[in-house]
C-alpha cells in the first residue's frame, strides 16, 4: 500500500528526515513511535506534500513524493493533522460533507454510518465543531477524513490531551476501521493505544527509523524501549 | 420632505446595492488573498466597456450576460498567471502588481476606447418610470438595478452558505492545507473566486455604465470609496461589507439632498458670521458640497474608534 524509501525533508538548513524507511500493507495498522521531535509527524506531513520530500514514496504502487496535498487525498490517500483543524465556524454536518471529494461516488462510509457510530456527534450534528470537546473533535477529524472513502489513513498523535476513557473509544475506532480494509498508519507517543491495536511498529529516532517489529518483539525489547522511548 | 426622503433612500439603495457589488468581491479575494486588491474597480470599468461594445453589435443584454464573463475570465487568467507567482514573493509585491494592474488596465481602455465618454445607453424597454410619487418619477431602469444587486446578494449568500461549494470556500479561506489534504484543489477554488470575484465587478460595471457615464476615470471615482467601504465593513466580512454599502449609501444619497449647511448650524448655537469675514467660504458650506467626503471621514473615525471595522476580526 505505502512504501518510503530513503526519505529525507529538510526545515530550512535543519536535517529532519535522514533516510527514513517503511511500508504499510493493506488493512494493516502500523504505528510510528519515537520521543517528540524524533520527525515522526514531519515524516507524515512529508508523504501528505505539506513540506517538500526528497527520496521515493509509492503509494499503491505510484510515485507520490511531491505531489499536491490535494492530488495524494485523491489517490486514497487520507491525513489527520496532530491539531485536529476542525472548522470552527463550520457545523458538525457541515465538517463531515467536506470531507466528500468532488466527482467522488458513494464510499464505505455515510454520514449516517458516522452518526450510528458516535451518537454524540449525532446529537451535535447542527451546532458548530468549535464548541466541541477535545474528545469530539477528534472523532469528527477522523469520521471527516473517512468520509472522502480513503484506502489508507496517516494519523498523528489522536490521543494527545485525551481522557484514558476517550483514549480507548479512538482505538476501538482504528480497529473498527482496519476492518473494513483501511490500512492506518498511527503517528503516536503513547505505547499503550500502539500496543493494542497495532500489526507492526517503527521507532524512529534521529530522523530515521531505529527499529522495526511487533508490539510483542518490542514488549521484549527493554533495552530499545529505554533508549528511544522511555523518557 | 417626506419625498425627499424617500426618493433619497432609494437612490441611496441603489448606489449602496452598486457599492456591495464591487465591495463583496474584494472583501472574498481579500480574505483568501489576505491582501487587498488594487485593481479591482478597474474589472468593474472593464464591464462597463465591454458591455458597451457589445451592446453596439448584440444589445443591452447580451451585454449583461457576456460582459461579466469575459472580465471573470479575464480575472481568474490573471489570478493563475500572475498574482500566483506574484503570491510567492509576499503581501508588498502583491499591492504593488495590483497597482500596476490598476494603471494598465485604465491605459489600456484608454488605447482601445479612446478617452471619450461612451455613450453606453440603457435597454429602451426599462425607459419608463416604474412609479411616479409626489409628481417626481423613479425610473424602472433604477428600479432593475435594485432588483439585480439584491438578487446576487441573495444568490451569494445562499452560495457561500448552504451549498457544498460555499461550505468549501469557507473553510478554505480559513484553513487551505486541511482542505486540500481532503482532496480540494485550493488553488483552482482561490482561482474561481478570485474570477467570479471579478465577474460581479464586471456586472456592476454593465449596470452601473448608463447611469454613471462609461469613461476612463470611472474605475478611479468609485474604487476608492470601495476600499473605503471593505475597511469599514470589517476587512475580510462580507456580512459588515453589505452594511458598509447600504451606509455610504444612503449617507451619501442624503447629504446630497438636504439642504442644510454650517449657517443653519451655526445659528442653532447663536453664532453668525459676516460675509466679508476671512473664512466665509468654511461657514458658508453646506451639506451637499461636503456629501463627496463624507465616506472618507468616516473611514477616520472608523480606523480611530473602531479599527477593526463593523464586523472585522482582531488579527491574533
Amino acid at each position: 500500500m505505502l512504501k518510503v524509501r530513503n526519505l529525507h525533508a529538510y526545515y530550512g538548513k535543519s536535517h529532519i528526515l535522514q533516510g527514513v524507511d517503511f511500508s504499510v500493507e493493506e488493512g494493516e495498522i502500523v504505528s510510528l513511535l519515537g520521543r517528540n521531535g524524533v520527525g515522526r509527524s514531519t515524516t507524515v506531513k512529508a508523504i501528505m506534500g505539506e513540506v517538500a520530500p526528497q527520496g521515493s514514496i509509492l503509494f499503491k504502487g505510484e510515485e507520490i513524493a511531491g505531489k499536491p496535498s490535494f492530488e495524494i487525498a485523491h489517490r486514497g490517500l487520507g491525513y489527520v493533522p496532530e491539531n485536529r483543524d476542525i472548522f470552527p465556524t463550520l457545523t458538525v454536518r457541515q465538517n463531515l460533507l467536506l470531507g466528500i471529494k468532488s466527482g467522488q461516488v458513494q464510499g464505505r462510509w455515510t454520514i449516517d454510518e458516522m452518526f450510528d457510530m458516535f451518537p454524540n456527534l449525532a446529537e451535535r450534528a447542527d451546532v458548530h465543531g468549535g464548541v466541541l470537546s477535545g474528545g469530539e473533535q477528534q472523532m469528527l477529524c477522523m469520521c471527516r477524513t473517512l468520509m472522502g472513502d480513503p484506502d489508507m489513513i496517516m494519523i498523528d498523535e489522536p490521543t494527545e490531551g485525551l481522557a484514558p476513557k476517550i483514549v480507548e473509544q479512538v482505538g476501538d475506532l482504528l480497529e473498527e476501521i482496519a476492518s473494513r480494509g483501511v490500512a492506518i498508519l498511527l503517528v503516536e507517543q503513547k505505547l499503550s493505544v500502539a500496543l493494542r491495536i497495532s500489526h507492526r511498529l517503527f521507532v524512529m529516532g534521529h530522523g530515521r527509523i531505529v527499529y522495526e517489529g511487533t508490539p510483542d518483539s518490542l514488549m521484549q525489547s527493554d533495552d530499545i524501549r529505554a533508549e528511544w522511548l522511555e523518557v | 420632505m417626506l419625498e425627499v426622503f424617500i426618493f433619497s433612500t432609494l437612490n441611496g439603495l441603489v448606489t449602496g446595492l452598486l457599492l456591495f457589488m464591487l465591495a463583496s468581491g474584494l472583501t472574498l479575494i481579500f480574505s483568501m488573498m489576505g491582501v487587498l486588491n488594487f485593481a479591482h474597480a478597474s474589472f468593474y470599468m472593464l464591464g462597463a466597456y465591454f458591455a458597451y461594445s457589445i451592446s453596439l453589435h448584440l444589445g443591452f443584454w447580451m451585454g449583461l450576460i457576456f460582459a461579466p464573463l469575459i472580465v471573470g475570465i479575464l480575472g481568474a487568467v490573471v489570478e493563475r498567471f500572475a498574482l500566483r507567482r506574484v503570491h510567492a514573493h509576499g503581501h508588498v509585491a502583491e499591492l504593488v502588481f495590483t497597482f500596476g494592474l490598476a494603471f494598465l488596465i485604465e491605459e489600456a481602455v484608454q488605447f482601445f476606447w479612446g478617452p471619450d465618454t461612451k455613450n453606453y445607453q440603457s435597454p429602451d424597454i426599462l425607459d419608463f418610470p416604474l412609479f411616479t410619487l409626489f409628481g417626481q418619477e423613479f425610473s424602472a431602469y433604477r428600479g432593475f438595478m435594485i432588483a439585480i444587486s439584491v438578487g446576487i446578494f441573495i444568490g451569494l449568500y445562499y452560495v457561500l452558505t448552504r451549498s457544498r461549494i460555499g461550505i468549501i470556500i469557507q473553510a478554505a479561506i480559513t484553513h487551505p492545507h486541511t482542505v486540500a489534504n481532503l482532496g480540494h484543489n485550493v488553488p483552482f477554488i482561490f482561482m474561481g473566486v478570485f474570477g467570479v470575484g471579478t465577474a460581479l465587478a464586471g456586472v456592476a460595471g454593465v449596470i452601473a455604465g448608463p447611469v454613471l457615464t462609461t469613461f476612463p476615470g470611472m474605475a478611479v471615482v468609485l474604487g476608492s470609496i470601495v476600499f473605503v467601504i471593505v475597511v469599514i465593513g470589517g476587512l475580510g466580512s462580507l456580512g459588515g461589507a453589505f452594511i458598509a454599502s447600504l451606509l455610504i449609501g444612503l449617507l451619501q444619497s442624503y447629504a446630497i439632498a438636504s439642504n442644510v449647511g454650517m449657517p443653519d448650524l451655526l445659528n442653532l448655537v447663536g453664532l453668525e458670521f459676516s460675509r466679508d469675514h476671512p473664512l466665509t467660504d468654511l461657514w458658508t458650506l453646506t451639506l451637499p458640497q461636503i456629501a463627496p467626503i463624507l465616506p472618507f471621514l468616516l473611514l477616520v473615525l472608523v480606523l480611530i474608534f473602531r479599527p477593526t471595522g463593523i464586523a472585522g476580526k482582531r488579527e491574533q
